[in-house]
């Protein structure tokens, strides 16, 4: 077992158990935190929006060309990734991502 | 003063969930209009993911998005169903009782309905443009901001800046060019998933300086809202720069809103619609709720969750259209009024 560190639209930082093989949207949705992944994780709505602590980036797969159309359609920053393409593995114990702010 | 449209039952959502409680509902004589938001019948399997496999539909080991609403259409096209498509339901109010629930439903469009049942089936709400989260960009919106092209005159001699890097963005960005003071292009990235000759197109126009383009993202809006004056861009480097502009147009594509369901008087939990597991009926006699837009202990956000749905709806919505008739419970395998209804009666 192993944790990521999921930083709220508030600046809070929570500490959540991961499961292996789950991607990090469905963990931090399953931990009740406000994030929407409204397609489900099928990389078609973007709304599953984290900005990855620079220290982390380089130990994730670089995104697909998927991923990148879909962050095509949010006002990203160079650290953006979409969370429901992101598989937890004990690799990545102590994951640092802050949720990125939803549009109206 | 529009024509009012009286029928059975009126459906919110054209998805997969909303098609086949057409079928549910015709077996049982039941007549209903769609209306849908979208363009295209389909819901988020048309829109989101017409090309994505699904493989959890009983029966197909493997069927596309767009599949599944093509095979619907198919199945329900003995009930003839009218759809209403690219318009809003605006307003529900009810005239009826408990008993004999009748709701005038109104949309965006002006149409109006009188119907015995509502059976809400609009996933996860409306498809609306998604909204870039720009500090106080709701303060220009009408007048700065605009996410869709109504009319392309409004765009005459003004400082255009599109964002985004789709069709939509790259398609007004050639049409308005011409008609524009200057049009100015933002994406994040020098990619544009849009039809190749439009990218040429703003590649030469670019090449001719007779557009500018530029990478980065808006972070912030200048100008006494809601006259748009300018907008910071922060490059990836993280140094800003602006640029002048009197419209801003996002296209960053849709995203689903509850929308005006939430003001029909409904309880409502976390944007979800709580029913009951016997009708699917809401906290309103008459209005039903299935598909993903509902909640209920053991809910599971799954499509063919939404078919049994509609199946038990039916039933309820089937006392309230017909008071007087006992429903007999048939399967379409053997009962040769159903198969009449369904045209494939020997």
């Amino acid at each position: 077992m192993g944790v990521i560190h999921v930083t709220d639209r508030e600046g809070v930082r929570h500490t959540l158990e991961a499961v292996e093989g789950w991607r990090v949207m469905e963990i931090i949705r399953d931990w009740g935190l406000p994030i929407e992944g409204l397609c489900g994780g099928a990389c078609e709505c973007a709304t599953c929006h984290v900005f990855v602590a620079e220290e982390w980036l380089d130990k994730l797969y670089p995104p697909t060309e998927e991923e990148e159309d879909q962050l095509d359609t949010v006002v990203t920053r160079p650290n953006s990734r979409l969370s429901c393409q992101i598989l937890w593995t004990p690799e990545l114990d102590g994951l640092e991502v802050t949720l990125a702010p939803t549009g109206g | 003063m529009t024509d009012n449209i009286e029928t059975d039952v009126v459906i919110i959502g054209a998805g997969p969930v909303g098609l086949f409680a057409v079928f549910e509902l015709g077996l049982l004589d039941i007549k209903c209009h769609l209306i849908d938001i979208l363009p295209k019948i389909g819901g988020q399997c048309a829109e989101l993911y017409p090309e994505k496999p699904i493989y959890d539909i009983p029966g197909f080991p493997m069927v596309t998005g767009q599949g599944l609403v093509d095979n619907l259409m198919a199945q329900i096209e003995p009930f003839h169903p009218s759809f209403h498509l690219n318009e809003m339901v605006e307003s529900v109010e009810p005239l009826g009782t408990p008993e004999a629930p009748l709701f005038r439903v109104k949309t965006d469009a002006g149409t109006t309905f009188t119907c015995k049942a509502l059976i809400i089936a609009a996933g996860g709400g409306s498809f609306l443009p998604k909204k870039p989260p720009i500090d106080n960009i709701e303060a220009y919106e009408g007048t700065g901001v605009f996410y869709a092209v109504r009319h392309m005159h409004m765009f005459k001699d003004k400082k255009v800046l599109i964002v985004g890097g789709g069709d939509s963005a790259l398609d007004w960005t050639v049409n308005l060019q011409p008609l524009a003071k200057r049009l100015t292009l933002l994406h994040r990235r020098d990619v544009f998933r849009a039809a190749p000759h439009t990218v040429e197109k703003m590649r030469s126009l670019v090449a001719a300086s007779e557009m500018d383009l530029h990478l980065g993202q808006v972070v912030e809006l200048k100008g006494e809202a809601p006259l748009l004056e300018s907008v910071v861009i922060r490059r990836d480097d993280n140094t800003t720069f602006e640029v002048e502009c009197d419209v801003m147009l996002p296209f960053f594509g849709l995203t689903m809103k509850l929308g005006p369901i939430a003001d029909w008087g409904l309880n409502l939990r976390e944007n979800l619609i709580p029913v009951d597991t016997e009708k699917f009926e809401t906290s309103v006699p008459g209005i039903f709720a299935i598909g993903d837009i509902n909640t209920y202990p053991g809910k599971l956000k799954l499509i063919l969750s939404g078919f049994h749905e509609g199946a038990l709806a039916a039933q309820k919505v089937h006392r309230y259209v017909y008071p007087e008739k006992k429903l007999l419970f048939q399967y379409t395998t053997s009962s040769s009024s159903l198969q009449k209804k369904l045209g494939v009666a020997a």
